[in-house]
């Protein structure tokens, strides 16, 4: 869609602000038990990517999140 | 009145610990203190002739039938308006009363047309019956006199007819729609022979207050209110006890039928959700089920530019299997999946949910829950440790302050509304947190204490500012705290910190701090505090928070585990609870288990054969994401109207589009059957057998009226077309399905027909603990143990009012339609709602230019849409309302992709919009050919 934030990069984002209250890395470890609970195995490969890409506009709690889910 | 009567006590039952021995003909008798000497006779199987007195309705005494005497008391009292007292020795029958009755008989006959053969009511009259209880054998007074016999009928309402030539002015009718419904539409105009009953000065039941609930009608002992069915059809000749498919009360009902037409609907006195009542809806609206534009045949084509050819159920079953089964050679496993509705029974959800799991092989299966209520179920089991409300409607009978949030009760949940109304008459106080000033803030017998009208998107600022009032005024309940809550302290200075106060989230919400800190200490100093929230709760970017946040706010006041408290969502479709607890969500089994639980998994898998995925699998919006990418290609959508229902509709046509399987069941071509290559015609409730699941945890029998007309099942054609698919699933009756469910879900061990049959209905928890099932949950402690406070944070959402958007779009019901209207829209109901349109303040119209009834643009960053626009000062400015009734509007062409962050529930109630005149389009006419001189204020409102 144009103009629109890939749904994985939103969705993640979404889940870090609202996570990134817990202290120190209970944070990350969080934002990483809810994608692995909740998201098909797909969508956690096409946010992977992302990062792999460079992250772009990616929340760093989601990019740390993703090295505990690897 | 009813056709296959239950019986009537004739007053309502005082329930109470004393009681009180009397003798009513010799027969002793014992009843609880306060019960009239009428329903003590009753309660001994003395019925006393009646006419105004009927036990849904407090006593009237005016029709003066139901005289008796009683030792040593003077003159002849009214049974009814008496009550028992100690000793007390009641005669039934004497001369001088029986003598009394006939008098009063002969005077109402004298005043009525004794058209009984002809009358639609024949055999259904208590006026009939009663001219023959009391032996009625002459009228002396003559038919000469001055008479009502030419009063006017009013036939104004679709569903029911006012003769008032049959009234008797016993004013059960306006008793009803006080006392059952809380309307307040019927009064008794004039006095002694010129009392008439009359809905409003001089209108019509259409142009009146009247909401068409039907009360009056089936309290009226006569055929003055008559369903215009009985009119047409005649007396119905037995019923079935079933369950209302539309909103999420779950009403009881018999439907009367005549061979094996439906006649009528008529609310079952002992449906425990709904206790004889019920709304428009439930009672009138089932005439979709026998329309026309219903489909009977499956059918198939290859593209959707195709036309559709009408096939056996064979082959359509076999293209289904086949079809799926290619697409998964192709694409791999994971690119199929189903979505179940919450119209569906229980039965036929989890069948859906196995064919998913164990033929499809994979966990892409949600239920359009995801859509409405799936922060609840996320909320409650983080906080409570259950996916489900604590209370049954019952309790709020013991509510001392009400709090509802998000929800418009009177619209969406009619019947509960009704008997919210009723604590709230005799003194609980209400508390509405709503952008809209919805009905329930001012309504006959009722105003909201507080009225917190915040701005849409900011729920959790001001459950938490709320919770912050709780905390620093010392308002919290130590002792409940300490006893059944953890995590309390680190909560504690959380909400505490004072950008949580009202002062400092007063700008943001646009709630006076005052108001707030009053409402706040209103809820918490109740001695019982209960919230009940709807859509306007969960279809948030933040939805989950904030049901965590009235979770935290709930237990900080002890307001958990009791009659009158608690936190209770209002689910928006008849099973949308019982959806979510078959398992059809791409996370959960069956019973809320995560489908990484291997000893979980072991369960099904022993049962079923085969492995189940212990990866979660594909929800409703990453469904349409994955289509879109093309690694999702066939979807079956059981009895749902995606291409309506679901936001950002543009995306969603294209996720259809992109798709190489689509198979719909339904009972119509709805707006998603345009893009589907498999249509399989569903089967009406009246056709069901099953169980749906209310709101309160209560499953209700849905019991089938006749055949389906489909010649099959919903649940056999999905279990064949999962056998074609290579796992055979058979079931011979939907018990069976029932008893499979029981066998793998710790809640519902206790379950089966049986059990239902017997008890009526049950609420979940139903297991060995508790054989009759639990009203009230975590009572002596939370199903997790310990409830858990969990910090809310509000996190803004990321759509917000800009300079090309600058009006924020909220979204809504109405009593009369339901959900998408499919349904609804091919009923009578349209009387009442023929269009959906746009509520705008008077402010906003303004300065566009627009006056009430223009048509107008909607336009949001993703689509635009043109309706009517209907000035109202219910929102705030900026703030704009509408419903989603009717395709051809399509609200959701202009709602976005955004969602709740932890479920992608969508957010619905938050859209950032502009409204414009609408240019005339040709098939407009005249009706807005202001359109063009106004388009320049347009541009510069722009
Ligand atoms: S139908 Fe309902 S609202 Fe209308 S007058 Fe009768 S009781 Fe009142
Ligand atoms: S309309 Fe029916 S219920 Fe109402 S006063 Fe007349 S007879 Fe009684
Ligand atoms: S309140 Fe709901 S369940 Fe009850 S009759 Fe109305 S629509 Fe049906
Ligand atoms: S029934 Fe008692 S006065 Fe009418």
């Amino acid at each position: 869609m144009a103009g629109a934030v890939p749904a994985e990069r939103r969705m993640a984002n979404d889940i870090a602000a609202n996570l990134v209250h817990l202290p120190g890395a209970s944070a990350a470890e969080a934002v990483a038990g809810h994608i692995g609970r909740f998201w098909d195995p797909r969508m956690r490969t096409r946010l992977f990517d992302f990062v792999d890409a460079g992250a772009d506009g990616l929340d760093p709690l989601v990019v740390e999140a993703v090295k505990l889910l690897r | 009145m009813t056709l296959l009567k239950e019986p009537d006590f004739g007053t309502p039952e005082r329930p109470g610990p004393a009681t009180v021995s009397v003798e009513v003909d010799g027969m002793p008798v014992t009843v609880p203190e306060g019960t009239s000497v009428m329903r003590a006779a009753a309660l001994a199987g003395i019925d006393i002739p009646k006419l105004c007195a009927t036990d849904s309705l407090e006593p009237f005494g005016s029709c003066r039938l139901c005289v008796v005497e009683i030792d040593g008391r003077r003159g002849t009292p009214a049974s009814c308006t008496t009550p028992v007292a100690a000793g007390m020795s009641v005669r039934t029958q004497t001369p001088k009363v029986e003598k009394l009755r006939q008098g009063v008989m002969e005077l109402y006959i004298s005043d009525h047309p004794l058209d009984c053969l002809t009358c639609p009511a024949n055999g259904d009259c208590e006026l009939q019956d009663m001219a023959g209880v009391v032996g009625l054998r002459q009228v002396r007074y003559g038919y000469e006199g001055e008479n009502h016999l030419d009063a006017e009928k009013d036939t104004s309402n679709p569903y029911f007819d006012f003769d008032a030539s049959k009234c008797i002015a016993c004013s059960r009718c306006v008793r009803a729609c006080g006392e059952v419904q809380g309307t307040f539409a019927l009064t008794i105009e004039g006095r002694g022979f010129d009392s008439k009953v009359s809905a409003g000065a001089g209108e019509t039941f259409m142009e009146s207050e009247c909401v068409s609930c039907g009360a009056c009608v089936q309290a009226c002992p006569t055929s003055t209110l008559q369903e215009k069915s009985v009119v047409e059809l005649g007396m119905p000749t037995r019923s079935v006890i079933t369950t209302c498919a539309y909103c999420g009360v779950g009403c009881s009902f018999k439907a009367e039928l005549r061979g094996d037409e439906l006649v009528r609907m008529v609310p079952h006195k002992d449906g425990g959700a709904n206790e004889g009542h019920s709304c428009v809806k439930g009672r009138f609206a089932f005439g979709y089920a026998s329309h026309p534009d219903r489909m009977l045949k499956p059918m198939v084509r290859e593209k959707i530019t195709d036309p559709w050819r009408e096939v056996e159920w064979d082959e359509a079953i076999g293209t289904v299997a086949r079809r799926m089964r290619e697409l998964q050679q192709q694409y791999g496993s994971g690119a199929i999946g189903a979505i179940t509705s919450s119209r569906c029974t229980n039965e036929e959800v989890y069948v859906v949910q196995k064919m998913v799991r164990a033929a499809f092989g994979n966990n892409n299966v949600d239920t359009c829950a995801r859509v409405c209520h799936s922060p609840t179920g996320y909320g409650l089991k983080q906080t409570f440790g259950e996916s489900a409300g604590t209370q049954d409607f019952r309790s709020v009978a013991e509510a001392d302050v009400i709090m509802v949030i998000g929800a418009n009760p009177t619209d969406g949940h009619p019947v509960f509304a009704s008997r919210m109304k009723r604590r709230l008459r005799e003194g609980a106080k209400l508390i509405v947190v709503d952008p809209r000033r919805i009905d329930l803030v001012r309504s006959p017998h009722v105003q909201a204490e507080h009225h917190l009208q915040l701005r849409p998107s900011t729920n959790v600022a001001v459950v938490n500012a709320m919770a912050h009032v709780v905390v620093t005024e010392g308002l919290v309940d130590r002792a409940f705290v300490d006893e059944r809550c953890e995590d309390f302290d680190g909560w504690e200075e959380f909400i505490a910190r004072p950008e949580n106060s009202p002062e400092a989230t007063e700008e943001l919400t646009g709630v006076p701090a005052e108001e707030l800190r009053a409402a706040a200490r209103l809820y918490a100093q109740a001695p019982n505090g209960a919230i009940y929230y709807g859509l306007g709760v969960t279809e948030h970017s933040q939805g989950s928070t904030m049901v965590m946040g009235m979770a935290n706010l709930a237990m900080a006041c002890g307001n958990i585990g009791r009659d009158g408290v608690g936190v209770n969502p209002l689910r928006g479709q008849n099973n949308v609870q019982g959806s979510c607890d078959m398992g059809s969500f791409p996370h959960e089994l069956p019973g809320y288990r995560h489908v990484s639980d291997d000893a979980v998994r072991t369960v099904f898998e022993n049962l079923w054969g085969g492995t189940i995925l212990a990866e979660p699998g594909l929800r409703i919006p990453n469904m349409f994401d994955a289509a879109i990418d093309g690694t999702f290609r066939g979807l079956f959508v059981h009895g749902e109207d995606i291409a309506q229902s679901d936001p950002n509709l543009k995306h969603v046509t294209a996720a259809l589009e992109a798709m190489e399987l689509v198979v719909v069941q339904d009972l119509f071509l709805n707006e998603t059957a345009k893009f589907a290559h498999v249509f399989l015609p569903g089967a009406s409730f009246l056709e069901k057998d099953g169980t749906f699941t209310n709101a309160e945890r209560r499953i209700n029998r849905v019991r089938a009226v006749m055949k389906p007309k489909t010649g099959k099942h919903e649940w056999q054609i999905v279990s064949e077309i999962a056998t074609a698919m290579g796992h055979p699933m058979s079931y011979g009756h939907p018990s069976e399905i029932m008893d499979e469910i029981a066998q793998v879900t710790p809640t519902f061990t206790g379950v089966s027909f049986q059990l239902l049959d017997k008890l009526g209905s049950v609420q979940w928890p139903c297991n060995e603990e508790a054989p009759e099932g639990t009203p009230i949950m975590h009572v002596d402690e939370f199903v997790r143990g310990k409830g858990r406070f969990v910090v809310t944070t509000f996190v803004p959402t990321a759509e917000r009012s800009t300079r090309r958007f600058p009006l924020i779009l909220t979204t809504g019901r109405i009593l009369s339609q339901y959900n998408v209207g499919a349904q609804t829209r091919r009923t009578g109901n349209v009387a009442w709602h023929p269009e959906d349109v746009l509520e705008l303040h008077p402010h906003d119209a303004e300065v566009r230019g627009i006056v009430d009834g223009d048509m107008v643009t909607l336009a949001s960053r993703v689509g635009e849409t043109r309706l009517k626009a209907e000035i109202s000062d219910r929102m705030p400015p900026g703030v704009v309302y509408t419903t989603f009734h009717h395709p051809v509007t399509g609200a959701n062409v202009v709602t976005t992709e955004n969602s709740d962050w932890a479920t992608n529930c969508p957010e619905y109630k938050v859209t950032a919009v502009q409204v414009g005149l609408a240019r005339p389009r040709r098939d407009d006419g005249a009706e807005n050919d202001r359109g063009r001189e106004r388009d320049e204020l347009l541009t510069v409102v722009d």
